[in-house]
């Protein structure tokens, strides 16, 4: 059988860059086959998809040895033909499905374009066809949906609109870049059911994602790529469960999706150099001499009781050990909060909410987008106002103080949030922002400055002259956790912090969340919408539904146990990578 | 079905219906009345008292000026027929009642009523501006587009062109203009007359600065949106160039434009003082200038009032036109 797409020798290099950023790609596509493109930011993939149409930026010179779609020369095509293989036989479902849409035209008139372009339909019969497009990829009420537009969509619904517009002519060929990316894991179900029907109808389905598990649900066949190249490619439960090549494996043991608590993500062991008698081994990100100072910045931290320095030195953690193991229910109260209630409008964003966060611990919050997560995130940070409930810091009164009395007890609670970027004043450097921070906390230590706090969370000074826009996602995290550790907290309100990473950069920061807990004895109000990140760091959970509690406590229990049905259909929800691919 | 821009089913359902949308409307209505009778009254005020304070006797200027040598019998005849000889706030006060009613006055300079001078000027004066803001959008749109779609040359030159034209002053331009096409080239008439060959110099005058400013936002929004992710999407739709400037770039680039269109009309009519005095075309802008050298306080005072009202309907209409171009607006605005 000859295959609907072939690429040979794909190779795409910008005007001005010094190598290719796709380099020697191949693959074949048979029609009704899923395959895969799995690789981090930066990897090619979504260039490489952007090639294969003819859309690869007008700076980008694509060449191959053959790139054919069911016969034609996609190279030697012209801007003609290729417009009209677009659309009408290769949809394109693109990145980012919150902007993919022209805000300022009706959804309606969107999807209605791929009809008008490729067809002759009248506009009655497009707006009936659109109707039917929009019935069939699950969108309810599609007449109120076509007349609205994309800011009046939920992101699910934006991204089912999205395919809409893509499979309207019905073409042989549909490229997904991150279909599901910025999704709720029930919504991204959904969205994969749909892409799978499709498959199942003889569609073919190039799958890109950064999420192993997303393409291991549909793709038989998986590329890896890193840095341009394809690294590894394959058949999926073969690659996944026998990968051959190092990233392969890092990729796959990133993933934190059934990783116990307390066991590390990244490639490197646990730093040593947690326990001050110990400060010579290497940090995770590969920085030597993390935390040189440890002990200047513990001495008067408050720990736990069972984490006591002399413990820490004499048994410093393993896998084995996890915080929640040696940490009794006992230990102090830091942050209490009881009938927490947040009304918009006649909307309850938080319908009464409490929970106990005990010193050293990390209290999950898991819910999907709407759930009222980070109202609650904002009523503990007091951002927000509560209509009522308390909530108490340390033992004293917070909710219900002004913010003059709150000022004092500030620095005992950070915060850190998912776009740490926007969290920085854009005109200063790392230095003054830590600085800054390191001013505002409680009574300075001798010798501690930026440098060292840089230190702390595996970042060189020579980034402290540097903005935090040019720094990666994954610097820029680091950046806002030195800030939030500045003042030495008691407790970090971290909402989201790892969304928006790679899931190897997203592994290190969560390792370095672990160490800094272990270290300095912070308790964590650790909110996300992922289940996988929820589970490796929590050591309790309150599963979050339209703004109530509908179940809580010890994670473990909760996730093997799900004594609420809505628990259940969560975690039913998640994609996972197959089992012997998570044990490697 | 609820297909106009401003109606949709959702708002209906949170506004509790058609009633609720209604009397949004009415209070946003009775606000900008009443920010504009405000404004009106401000303005009145200012100029009143502003123009008190030029050094001069008001009453030796109703005469014709200082040259006139008027006899003080008939300066004081004057200031009693003006009342000019009561207290400053009984004057101030007789005059606010006046504009109440809508009664501006007449002239000191022209012996004829303010309204009827307005009326006479205010015609060309709105052809004038209403033109050159055409001509203004074309030449911007013109240059954005072309700057955009060529290249890296292209708009570096575009760029280029848009900061120059922005930063010529119109009395300038209007020289080097006459100078080139009618004393050089003696293709236009080099002062306004009838007709359509008397307007092109003046107009290009007031357009090209203009152009330059609208030029520079429209480039700026339009390379955005060509650059932006629903562009590509409707470019795998299969979307041409032109399909996706018509349906897309355009009116993306066309929101900051309709921004700067209120304090585009400022610009105008302060540049229209400038291009109907050197272009000999009668005009509000002209009749501005020679009130206030004359001291026709009632004159100055009216045309100021025409202009301020002016402004405030074109702001107001702006405001309109950005909710029809981007109804995202009209939601924000109901959820504040």
């Amino acid at each position: 059988m000859t295959a609907l797409l072939e690429v040979r020798g794909l190779d795409v290099r910008f005007a001005g860059a010094a190598a290719s950023v796709v380099k020697d790609v191949s693959f074949d596509v048979q029609p009704g086959e899923c395959i895969g493109i799995v690789g981090e930011s930066g990897s090619g993939k979504s260039v490489t998809a952007r090639a294969v149409l003819g859309l690869a930026s007008r700076t980008a010179t694509v060449r191959a040895e053959t790139l054919r779609f069911d016969g034609t020369d996609l190279q030697a095509a012209s801007p003609r033909l290729l417009r009209q293989l677009r659309g009408k036989e290769i949809g394109f479902v693109s990145q980012g499905a919150l902007v993919a849409l022209d805000p300022l035209r009706t959804v309606g008139r969107e999807i209605g374009d791929a009809l008008r372009l490729h067809t002759d339909l009248s506009p009655t019969e497009r707006r009936a066809r659109v109707l039917e497009l929009l019935a069939e990829v699950g969108v309810p009420e599609p007449r109120v949906r076509a007349d609205q537009r994309a800011d009046q969509l939920s992101g699910g619904l934006r991204q089912r609109a999205i395919i809409a517009s893509a499979i309207a002519l019905r073409p042989r060929l549909l490229i997904a870049d991150e279909p599901t990316t910025a999704l709720d894991s029930t919504v991204q179900a959904g969205i994969l059911d749909l892409l799978e029907s499709l498959r199942a109808q003889g569609t073919a389905l190039v799958l890109i994602s950064h999420d192993l598990a997303v393409v291991s649900r549909l793709a038989s066949t998986v590329l890896v790529m890193r840095g341009g190249t394809v690294v590894e490619s394959g058949n999926t439960a073969r690659v996944l469960g026998d990968p051959q090549h190092d990233y392969t494996r890092q990729l796959i043991a990133a993933v934190p999706t059934d990783r116990p608590r307390g066991t590390r993500l990244g490639a490197a062991p646990r730093p040593a150099a947690l326990s001050p008698g110990a400060p010579t081994a290497a940090a995770s990100s590969g920085n030597s001499g993390v935390m040189p100072a440890t002990i200047a910045f513990e001495a008067e931290t408050p720990v736990r009781p069972s984490l006591t320095p002399e413990f820490a030195k004499d048994a410093p953690f393993d896998g084995a050990t996890t915080p929640a193991e040696t940490t009794d229910a006992t230990a102090d109260v830091v942050l209490e909060a009881s009938g927490l209630v947040r009304r918009f409008g006649s909307r309850t964003a938080v319908d009464d909410v409490g929970f106990v966060l005990r010193r050293g611990r990390t209290l999950g919050v898991v819910g999907e987008s709407g759930s009222g997560k980070t109202t609650v995130a904002r009523l503990v940070l007091a951002l927000e106002r509560a209509d009522s409930g308390t909530v108490r810091v340390l033992g004293e009164r917070w909710s219900e103080s002004t913010e003059r009395e709150r000022r004092r007890l500030r620095p005992r609670i950070g915060a850190i949030y998912q776009d740490a970027l926007s969290s920085f004043d854009p005109r200063w450097t790392v230095g003054q922002i830590i600085e800054d921070a390191l001013t505002r906390g409680r009574s300075r230590r001798a010798g501690e400055d930026a440098a060292h706090l840089l230190d702390r969370v595996g970042l060189g000074p020579e980034l402290l002259g540097r903005r935090p826009r040019l720094l990666s996602g994954g610097q820029q995290q680091r950046v806002a956790i030195a800030r939030a550790i500045a003042p030495r907290p008691d407790i970090i309100v971290c909402d989201e912090p790892v969304s928006s990473l790679d899931v190897s950069v997203q592994a290190q920061v969560l390792d370095l969340l672990d160490d800094l807990q272990a270290s300095l004895g912070i308790s964590y109000l650790f909110i996300s919408h992922d289940l996988g990140v929820i589970r490796h760091v929590s050591d309790d959970v309150l599963v979050m539904r339209a703004g109530a509690v509908v179940e809580g406590g010890n994670t473990e229990s909760v996730f093997l146990r799900p004594s609420h049905e809505y628990t259940r259909a969560l975690l039913d929800s998640a994609p996972r990578l197959p089992a012997r691919a998570a044990a490697t | 079905m609820a297909g106009s821009l401003t109606l949709d089913p959702s708002q209906l359902a949170r506004a509790g219906g058609q009633r609720g949308r209604q009397s949004r409307w009415l209070r946003w209505l009775l606000l900008r009345l009443g920010g504009v009778v405000f404004v009106l009254w401000a303005v009145a005020s200012v100029t009143f008292f502003a123009l008190r304070l030029i050094p001069g006797d008001p009453a030796e200027a109703i005469l014709g000026g200082p040259g006139s040598q008027a006899s003080e019998e008939a300066l004081a005849q004057a200031r009693a027929h003006y009342g000019l000889d009561q207290p400053l706030a009984t004057q101030y006060l007789v005059y606010l009642g006046r504009l109440a009613i809508g009664d501006l006055g007449s002239s000191y300079a022209l012996r004829q009523s303010v309204v009827s001078v307005i009326g006479d000027t205010l015609g060309p004066t709105l052809v004038l501006a209403v033109l050159s803001l055409a001509a203004a959008v074309l030449i911007a749109l013109t240059l954005a587009v072309w700057s955009t779609r060529g290249g890296r040359g292209a708009a570096a030159l575009g760029s280029t062109l848009e900061i120059v034209a922005a930063a010529v002053p119109h009395f300038w331009l209007a020289i080097s203009l006459i100078l080139v096409f009618s004393t050089t080239l003696g293709w236009l008439p080099p002062v306004s007359v009838p007709g359509v060959a008397g307007l092109v110099l003046p107009v290009l005058t007031l357009a090209v600065p203009l152009a330059g400013f609208l030029g520079q936002v429209m480039r700026e929004a339009l390379l955005d949106a060509m650059e932006s992710p629903f562009v590509l999407a409707a470019r795998a739709r299969g979307e041409g160039e032109g399909g996706l400037f018509w349906r897309h770039a355009l009116r993306h680039a066309a929101i900051p434009a309709v921004g700067l269109v209120g304090w585009a009309f400022g610009s105008l009519i302060s540049g229209a003082v400038v291009v109907e005095t050197i272009f000999a075309r009668q005009g509000l802008g002209r009749s501005l200038l020679s009130a206030v050298q004359s001291r026709d306080v009632p004159l100055v005072i009216g045309v100021v009032l025409v202009v301020a009202l002016g402004y405030m309907l074109v702001t107001t209409l702006t405001d309109l036109a950005d909710r029809l171009i981007d109804p995202r607006l009209n939601r924000r605005a109901q959820q504040a």
